[in-house]
């Protein structure tokens, strides 16, 4: 989303679903695991919305919608590509939407070749690097940074252009370049004078190109790719046309079945060009909804615990010759929009962390940030533990042995590692692998031989501490501390805190160059109660920045780049405003309006709608009244209505900006994606992502099916990894993939949280979802003899495990080119520890990585299944040794660049 | 008729007053909207944290999503999941496949997921409460039944009077339990934690008249929008069991949720039976309710 | 009666704790929050379990290299054990150069978990580390 519309936080707010004519859910089981939103969409359903949920299986959130539509798992791009087709052939888009606020009629260079050129790929693509040069993608004549994603991706042509010499001659591979979509907060470089046809009519402007793109994604194409029969298809077309444009406004919602894909990122570039051609962004009841399964993981994002950001979406800088700070903001910042302002954001980030030793003279410390050379996403950690460069590891509320894609290569890591630290409520499966996991059990490996020290620590719960949650609509709400935590049990910040006061207490008196970021970072915050909690409320006031006078910050337009002020993380600028902690506010909802701007605090600046400037047309009215949101008062002369107006509040609707202004001048009053390059929403991407500036689709990588669009099998420059214990399976209709002849998605329900470790442990929650199940349909069971509340085994190149038989008609066989299709489903939650145990599905699951979020494709496998239990101790190892061997697989199966069937 | 104590109760509109209560508040009760259920599963647990009701048995059941299996001792609220090859009114539901062999029509496969959460009814004329001999059960202010834990004897009579199947007693303890309706909560002016946790609002607390004229409504605006299976279960003050304090909106036949068709309160014909034999065909329908219910258990 | 916010999904669902001679004794939905109105789904409604379940360890646990069970030991100790390793494996594979470019890191300590936690609590970890010169530092929004 932040390549489409330059941030990556969600468009809207759930309560905003009220407001919706018709919601989409695809990739989302919302009643299952976000029950509690759902009753907004139950809001809309009582206000004669339609509810449409796009799922592999009829699920709680497909029994209350008025249509469900089962498809293929991993072809939900053939789908949405297909209503954008039925959008634009039956001239059903919003045409004066489109022309204000996106770059439809933007034209692109002539050297772009489209996958319709080039039979399923883009052209730039360097087979031997497993990567495209982006360059030919760009706008004409012009070249436009990436408001979010991979914004460094330009930075040697743009060093090379001042006369620079080229660092290399090689653009790095994806697998190394390590520049992803980030779920950012953006703002790039465009010239205010972008070559338009405000026609849409020229044959290389993105409108066009957007259109011959999707011509191949026929209803007919629909019905044979995903197994949605055109009537059906087309309902949903005409159904989401029948409820956008000026009157009405559709919404959609998506959570991890689309982006656990090797080509997840598009899937929701698709929904966001859908959405754009239908003018539901930035308008009461529509947008798209990331529904995140975390309390925090947009807050992880915000600030990252993630490689290659710092907070507020700065990225990372990679290693270059010569660098420093100059140059890095060359290289990643912009000309127009509110990133060209991204030295101060990062200068105030860096007198924040290294305070009165972050100077001028010394780039404000710039060179004490580590640089990256590459991806070092957590699966090439376990690439590098396998391979005994990385030997110490922390684990914080997290439970990779389950959770993780390839729970084997997880578990091997770390049994290679010096030391572990696991710190979660109780004794996960990440902290006792070593004496009872799988591999104990098979005899891979041997406790008394495994030389890995662990490290347990309990951890606090979120009733014994205070901090900050920020939930999946952008808004950080605040929990008290309501006890202290019992026995050695202790906080994150406690922990994290005090490791840092010891390792700075043992480096005291160092001259080590190497010690020097450790002793001049800026650690002194107050501790309180009978452990020493550090003040969580210090860490936000941090978060939030202070001016020269040590007065807190308002507003991230008040950040210098000069040195004056600090600042940890500047899209959280705003939340300690006049010294009040605004997650805090807890103004009950009856007592202010629907959008209940008073309770806690959205970033960026408490909107909660963003880009909002979008709901009033070209003069600044709203679209129409139902759909009222934000608007000009000619009166005031500013921007009003119901929400914090994502636009210079005094900028007219017809302010055109003179020409050679820089950052936020540079923005016209039409500018409403703000933090966009060119101020517009991108239907196509001239920059940001690794794998083409449209979405296209492309086959998972173990799937029973071709790709009947295109020559092209898979996502040429997805993320593979040829290891022994992560094999890929056959492509379909060669030798041996008739071993894996069934689609396998997975998933999880709304008794049990992800993997595990806070409900499996419970008994209230166990008793409701007891065991591990596989959900099959009664032909499938017919097929492969399998009995109701009997076993079954699953199994695929990289592990066998055994679950429960649930026969069920909500699982549909669909019937996909001309042969019927049976999926299995599998939750993902169960482990061999806590209170309810049973296999993990993610035995059974591969790293392949989508090559711009490094996210692995865990939506869509493939496999087989056959009656009873699984075999024990080493047989089990021998099953999939012989399916291996059946099928022919080896080292170079699966991984081809080209490749068709 | 006079020396009959059950005609008076027959006849009197509100338990409570019937039970002696004077100056009492109006009688409260649920009323469960199952269309629009999601099968969360809240309610059993917000049940169980508020009542410190025990974990009750790991069993994958293989009856849908539901391992908790019925009301009894340990489950208070239960929440039962159906699937059916029929849609709910105008749902579009799957794709149509090429054998035909799934009752397939024009909008493809039909298939249908129903979920509602069963509870004590806290009947009009609650069987159990008569045949207690302690007192343990008895008729609260607000006109709910309840036991109280400290005086029940566990002499089980209650179980086999209910025509739902829902008191139970627990294992190794031997006493009588189940819903409360949270009187301790009731007591302080909270709702009961069921209906507080519940996301969509299916479960609905409030003065039951008031619930009545809401499900009324909403019932018809359900026929409105096709959806004519759409019944209202317990609502009836002239049912066999003077109508339920707690009661539902199905979307199919009670019996395909485990509830029984037609209830009786086991102890209505009592003190005439030993008059007129053929009021024993009334208490066996009773029982046979009572015995299905368990049968599906 | 403490304001709280349910640890589980992203939805952020409102939570009253009700605290008794300090200890919690109840979570229920906070009715006053817009996103919730109150209400909890079963996870949600089992946050007293989670905090207060028996299973919850209180105890910091090590396990020493080939052995075959864990040993309790002090908290302090625990930290300061962390904190060598820390140092020692930071200095083994530290780099201050590859290909000739600066990097100024390690490559041998490696964090994985933030999802779950305070905003505050991610920004110590990602200062920490990165003073510390770590750079593979990742949270469940990659997974």
């Amino acid at each position: 989303m932040g390549t489409s519309f330059g941030r990556g936080g969600a468009t809207s707010f759930q309560q905003d679903w009220q407001n919706s004519d018709c919601i989409l859910i695809e990739g989302s089981n919302l009643a299952e695991c976000h029950p509690v939103g759902f009753q907004w969409i139950m809001e809309a359903k009582a206000r004669g919305a339609t509810l449409i949920h796009v799922d592999p299986r009829y699920t709680r959130t497909s029994a209350l919608a008025d249509i469900h539509v089962p498809l293929r798992v991993g072809s939900d791009i053939a789908f949405l590509g297909g209503i954008i087709n039925y959008v634009v052939e039956h001239e059903a888009y919003f045409e004066d939407y489109v022309r204000l606020f996106t770059n439809g009629p933007s034209l692109v260079s002539e050297d772009f070749k489209d996958t319709e050129d080039l039979g399923g790929i883009f052209s730039g693509l360097d087979e031997e690097q497993r990567s495209y040069d982006p360059l030919t993608w760009q706008y004409e004549g012009e070249e436009v940074g990436a408001a979010s994603g991979q914004r460094e991706q330009l930075y040697e042509e743009r060093n090379e252009e001042e006369g620079g010499e080229k660092s290399s001659g090689h653009r790095p591979s994806v697998a190394s370049s390590g520049r992803g979509e980030s779920h950012g907060s953006g703002g790039a470089a465009a010239h205010p004078n972008a070559v338009r046809d405000e026609t849409m009519q020229h044959p290389r402007c993105v409108f066009q190109i957007v259109k011959r793109h999707f011509a191949r994604y026929t209803p007919e194409m629909v019905e044979q790719v995903c197994g949605v029969p055109r009537d059906l298809f087309v309902k949903v077309c005409q159904t989401l046309v029948d409820n956008s444009g000026r009157e009405r406004t559709s919404a959609i919602a998506y959570a991890v079945g689309w982006t656990q894909h090797s080509v997840g990122v598009q899937y929701i570039r698709t929904a966001a060009i859908l959405q754009l051609l239908l003018g539901n962004i930035g308008r009461p009841g529509g947008g798209i909804m990331a529904m995140r399964g975390h309390a925090s993981i947009q807050g992880s994002t915000d600030i990252p615990t993630l490689y290659n950001l710092l907070p507020g979406y700065i990225p990372m800088p990679h290693a270059h010759q010569d660098d420093d700070l100059e140059a890095f903001l060359k290289g990643v910042s912009t000309d127009k929009g509110y990133w060209s302002d991204m030295k101060g954001y990062l200068v105030s980030l860096l007198k924040a962390w290294w305070g009165p030793a972050a100077t001028e003279e010394n780039d404000f410390c710039f060179d004490y940030l580590p640089k990256l050379t590459g991806s070092h996403s957590t699966y090439e950690t376990v690439m590098a533990q396998l391979d005994g460069k990385c030997k110490g590891y922390f684990v914080v509320g997290e439970n990779p042995a389950v959770g993780s894609a390839n729970a084997k290569m997880q578990r091997l890591g770390m049994a290679n590692l010096d030391w572990l630290v696991v710190r979660d409520f109780g004794l996960i499966e990440s902290a006792t692998w070593w004496k009872d996991g799988p591999e104990i059990e098979s005899g891979e490996l041997r406790t008394q031989d495994i030389a890995t020290e662990v490290f347990f620590f309990p951890a606090a719960a979120h009733t014994e501490k205070n901090g900050s949650f920020t939930n999946t609509q952008r808004m950080l709400q605040w929990h008290h501390a309501a006890v202290e935590p019992a026995g050695d049990a202790r906080s994150e910040l406690w922990f994290y805190y005090h490791l840092g006061r010891v390792i700075r207490e043992k480096l005291s008196g160092s001259t080590d160059e190497m010690d020097a970021p450790l002793l001049d970072l800026q650690w002194d915050y107050p501790t309180e109660g009978t452990v020493a909690e550090p003040s969580a409320d210090a860490v936000l006031a941090e978060i939030n920045g202070w001016d020269a006078d040590g007065r807190p910050l308002a507003s991230y337009e008040q950040l210098n780049a000069d040195g004056s002020t600090v600042c940890g993380c500047w899209i959280y600028c705003g939340v300690f405003t006049d010294g009040t902690n605004q997650a805090a506010r807890r103004k009950p909802a009856r007592e202010q309006s629907s959008v209940a701007p008073e309770w806690g605090w959205a970033w960026p600046a408490n909107r909660r709608i963003i880009y909002n400037r979008a709901s009033a047309d070209e003069n600044g009215k709203p679209w129409s009244q139902r759909k009222a949101y934000v608007w000009w008062d000619e009166e005031q002369s500013k921007w009003v209505g119901h929400d914090v107006p994502d636009f210079d509040p005094s900028k007219s609707p017809w302010h055109r900006p003179p020409a050679g202004s820089r950052g936020a001048e540079a923005l016209s009053g039409e500018d409403a994606f703000v933090m966009q390059a060119d101020g517009k929403a991108w239907l196509y991407a001239p920059a940001g992502l690794t794998d083409g500036p449209l979405p296209t689709h492309y086959e998972p990588q173990d799937s029973p099916f071709e790709n009947l669009l295109y020559d092209q099998q898979r996502n040429p420059v997805r993320q593979v990894f040829a290891r022994r214990h992560n094999r890929y399976h056959p492509n379909p209709g060669t030798r041996g993939s008739e071993a894996f002849p069934y689609p396998i998605t997975t998933y999880r329900l709304t008794e049990h949280h992800t993997a595990g470790g806070m409900s499996r442990w419970q008994p209230y929650l166990s008793e409701l979802q007891p065991e591990m199940f596989c959900e099959v349909s009664p032909e499938l069971a017919e097929e492969r003899e399998l009995v109701h509340r009997g076993w079954a085994t699953i199994i695929t190149a990289r592990g066998v495990i055994e679950a429960r038989v649930m026969v069920t008609e909500r699982m549909a066989p669909l019937l996909v080119q001309g042969r019927l299709v049976h999926q299995i489903g599998l939750p993902y939650h169960w482990g061999t520890n806590g209170y309810s145990k049973g296999d993990s599905a993610n035995e059974l699951t591969a790293i392949s990585l989508d090559p711009n979020s490094h996210i692995q494709e865990v939506k869509a496998l493939s496999g087989d299944i056959r009656p009873g239990r699984r075999p024990r101790g080493s047989a089990a190892n021998d099953l999939v040794e012989d399916y291996i061997r059946r099928a022919g697989i080896t080292s170079d199966t699966g991984m081809e660049v080209r490749g068709d069937h | 008729m006079t020396t009959n104590p059950f005609a008076q109760l027959l006849e009197d509109a509100d338990p409570a007053t019937a039970a002696g209560w004077t100056d009492h508040p109006p009688r409260v009760g649920f009323f469960t909207d199952t269309s629009v259920c999601i099968g969360c599963k809240a309610c059993e647990v917000a049940c169980k944290e508020w009542n410190h009701v025990p974990e009750d048995g790991l069993r994958f059941t293989g009856m849908s999503y539901d391992n908790t299996i019925g009301l009894g001792a340990d489950t208070w609220r239960h929440v039962a999941f159906i699937e059916q090859e029929k849609r709910i009114g105008r749902q579009v539901t799957g794709a149509a496949t090429s054998d035909g062999d799934r009752g397939d029509d024009d909008d493809g496969h039909a298939v249908r997921w129903l979920m509602s959460s069963d509870v004590c009814k806290h009947c009009t004329h609650a069987a159990c409460l008569d045949v207690c001999p302690t007192g343990a059960l008895f008729r609260t202010e607000f006109g709910t039944v309840v036991v109280q834990e400290d005086i029940c004897n566990g002499c089980g009579y209650c179980i086999p009077a209910c025509p739902y199947g829902v008191i139970d007693q627990r294992r190794g303890d031997g006493r009588a339990w189940k819903c409360t309706l949270c009187y301790d909560r009731l007591g302080v002016g909270a709702e009961p934690a069921c209906a507080k946790a519940c996301p969509t609002n299916s479960i609905q607390f409030g003065v039951l008249d008031e619930l009545r004229e809401r499900a009324d409504r909403r019932l018809a605006q359900l026929h409105d929008a096709g959806i004519g299976d759409a019944r209202l279960y317990g609502r009836d003050p002239e049912d066999g069991v003077g109508g339920d304090g707690a009661f539902f909106l199905l979307l199919d036949e009670p019996e395909v949720y485990g509830l029984p068709p037609d209830p009786v309160v086991t102890t209505r014909d009592l003190p005439q039976m030993w008059r007129r034999t053929a009021s024993a065909a009334v208490l066996l329908a009773g029982l046979v309710g009572a015995s299905f219910l368990r049968r599906t258990r | 009666m403490v304001k709280s916010v349910c640890p589980y999904c992203a939805v952020g669902c409102g939570q009253n704790v009700f605290v008794k001679d300090e200890r919690v004794v109840h979570i229920e939905g906070d009715p006053d929050s817009p996103v919730s109105r109150g209400r909890l789904c079963p996870k949600g409604s089992a946050s007293l379990q989670l905090t207060t379940g028996e299973t919850r360890r209180l105890e910091v646990l090590y396990r020493a290299p080939y052995a075959s069970d864990w040993e309790v030991i002090d908290l302090d100790t625990a930290m300061d054990m962390v904190a060598e390793r820390v140092l020692r494996t930071r200095r083994e594979f530290w780099q201050w150069d590859v290909e000739g470019k600066r990097v100024r890191r390690t490559m041998g300590i490696a964090s994985l978990g933030g999802a779950t936690l305070d905003n505050e609590e991610n920004y110590l970890m990602k200062k920490l580390y990165t003073a510390l010169g770590a750079i593979q530092i990742e949270n469940q929004a990659r997974i």
